[in-house]
């Protein structure tokens, strides 16, 4: 049904019209900022995963599991990956290309609508996105972390945590007064990375703060992606799906609508 | 013949500033209509709400027989805009800027690629096709600006002050282009506050001020109702003009004193300096020339165009 209205309707062609936009830029210097969202993951996962793994050894999950130290980290390392990945395309390069190259005010000319560039540019960090995914899995099976059966179930999850992402960062986006609010992200973001369940279990928490931790998107991710991962996934993984579906599809609405109003005054 | 924008009663406020209040417009099918007016005429906001990206805040709006905040995309598919500032995408080359462009508008690429060709050809800039569009000179940038407004065949383009900040030279290809196209028989609604440009390209057009519709005919008509044929613009060595105008007392029809110099409104420009002469005033220039837009301006607002 949606996949009909967006059809008929011309919106996906006209969404996926501003995604070939940035195809096209790709042959311009732009390609080193996508090389380097590849690298970080993975050197978090030698650093720290493999490296600081080695004194800590083994790591036993809620349900009983034992699994290495880097098979732990790694899941979460993916996460957060595809989390970067769809905040700096909706963030900072959004940011930029709404307020400083005035990209969106000629697109605004033809017939594509504010909710489409939303849509193409979302649609975009997923394509990124997803190349990082694969990559990062491809090291994590070559690594004897996880199997390649369950690598194929976490890249759709992969996926849908970085649209989820990508939603939420360009709603930030639209509330963004100036540069400096960038640093607020930045510490937001990098909280989220050290603080989600990502490098220690939850049980390592304080009981008090592990609700605030369990209700934080990538807590979820983590959660999602590392069941999948350690193939633990149950019932407990169908609310991390919906909760990202959710923020997925009230993050899009809310930047549609504050992009029309920012730019179509 | 049925207008291709008709405004009636046409609005627009930004809190409590009235940008544009309450303007009557049509614009036929395969003219070219101007906006004359200064900084701040509402004719930006008028354009953006023929672009069907800032819905009016009253009055009615009709663009090719559609309503711009329902039928939006279905318009724009027949605009082409050239905005004001350029937004061209400096990520991309000069050709890129075009194909990429006619994507938005669901152009199959072998045709996108044919006509930026075509379109690049057509404002000078084939020799630049492969460039970034950062180094391009101002008159290059507005020039690929236009192209782009033409990659979807539009049956109107809308050019927001099309040449300003261009030098001289840029001015004059910019115009040649865009008259060009009105042979073509495209039709072409654009805003200024050069009288020259008005002059030079508008069949038609509505002197605006303070979002208000002060007078509407062809430049000549314009100049015929509310100007006298010719001007002297007289010069005098002091420190204020104002003391000659009484001295000029019906020389001309009309007389306005600006800061820098005194104007005569009269039908023989000769005749007038001669009468000036006689009343043994010796400015220390004078100037006979046409009655130009600037004048109907001067007339109706009792203000210069370009302060």
């Amino acid at each position: 049904m949606v996949t009909r209205l967006l059809v008929s309707s011309g919106m996906g062609r006209r969404s996926v019209s501003v995604t070939e936009r940035n195809v096209a830029t790709l042959r311009s210097a732009y390609w080193i900022v996508m090389v380097s969202g590849f690298l970080e993951p993975v050197l978090y996962l030698f650093s720290i995963g493999v490296g600081v793994g080695g004194l800590i050894g083994d790591i036993t999950l809620p349900g009983g599991e034992v699994v290495g130290y880097a098979a732990f980290v790694a899941p979460a390392m993916l996460a957060a990956s595809a989390m970067t990945g769809a905040l700096s395309e909706t963030t900072f390069n959004f940011f930029g290309k709404m307020k400083f190259m005035r990209l969106y005010e000629g697109i605004l000319a033809t017939p594509v609508r504010p909710i489409e560039i939303a849509l193409g540019e979302l649609l975009w960090a997923m394509v990124r996105g997803a190349l990082y995914s694969a990559a990062f899995l491809v090291i994590m099976v070559v690594l004897d972390l996880t199997t390649w059966p369950r690598a194929l179930a976490m890249f759709p999850a992969t996926i849908l945590v970085g649209f989820a992402f990508g939603a939420l960062g360009m709603t930030v986006s639209t509330l963004i007064r100036s540069w400096q609010d960038f640093d607020l992200i930045a510490s937001g973001q990098f909280a989220l990375f050290l603080f989600s369940g990502t490098f220690v279990p939850l049980a390592a928490y304080p009981a008090v703060l592990r609700w605030l931790v369990e209700i934080t998107p990538l807590y979820r991710s983590v959660h999602l992606i590392r069941a999948l991962s350690t193939g633990t996934a149950g019932w407990p993984q169908l609310l991390d799906v919906l909760y990202l579906l959710a923020l997925l599809t009230v993050g899009l609405t809310i930047a549609g609508r504050r992009m029309s109003r920012l730019l179509c005054k | 013949m049925a207008s291709l924008i008709r405004a009636r009663g046409l609005i627009k406020r930004f809190g409590d500033f009235t940008a544009v209040d309450g303007i009557d417009v049509d614009v036929r099918r395969g003219e070219a209509f101007g906006f004359l007016g200064p900084n701040g005429a509402g004719k930006s906001s008028t354009m953006r709400m023929i672009g069907c990206v800032s819905p009016p805040s009253g009055g009615v709006l009709e663009i090719l027989g559609l309503d711009p905040v329902r039928d939006g995309p279905a318009i724009r598919a027949k605009l082409g805009v050239c905005p004001q500032l350029d937004n061209l995408d400096i990520e991309l080359t000069v050709r890129e800027n075009l194909t990429t462009y006619a994507r938005f508008f669901g152009i199959a690429r072998k045709v996108a690629r044919r006509r930026a060709d075509e379109l690049l050809e057509f404002v000078q800039l084939t020799e630049r096709a492969d460039s970034k569009v950062e180094p391009l000179s101002g008159g290059m940038k507005r020039r690929l600006t236009i192209a782009r407004a033409l990659v979807n065949e539009p049956e109107i383009v809308l050019l927001d002050e099309p040449t300003t900040g261009l030098d001289p030279q840029a001015r004059h290809l910019v115009w040649e282009r865009l008259f060009r196209l009105k042979q073509q028989g495209v039709t072409l609604v654009l805003t200024t506050h050069y009288m020259d440009e008005a002059e030079q390209l508008c069949d038609r057009l509505v002197v605006m001020d303070g979002g208000r519709i002060a007078a509407e005919g062809s430049p000549r008509e314009l100049i015929e109702r509310y100007s006298t044929r010719e001007v002297v613009e007289l010069r005098f060595n002091a420190e204020s003009q104002e003391p000659y105008a009484s001295k000029l007392e019906g020389v001309g029809e009309r007389l306005e004193v600006l800061p820098d110099r005194v104007l005569l409104y009269v039908a023989d420009g000769d005749e007038a300096v001669a009468e000036v002469h006689r009343r043994s005033l010796s400015p220390a220039s004078v100037l006979v020339r046409r009655s130009s837009l600037e004048d109907v301006f001067l007339r109706l607002t009792g203000r210069t165009l370009v302060e």
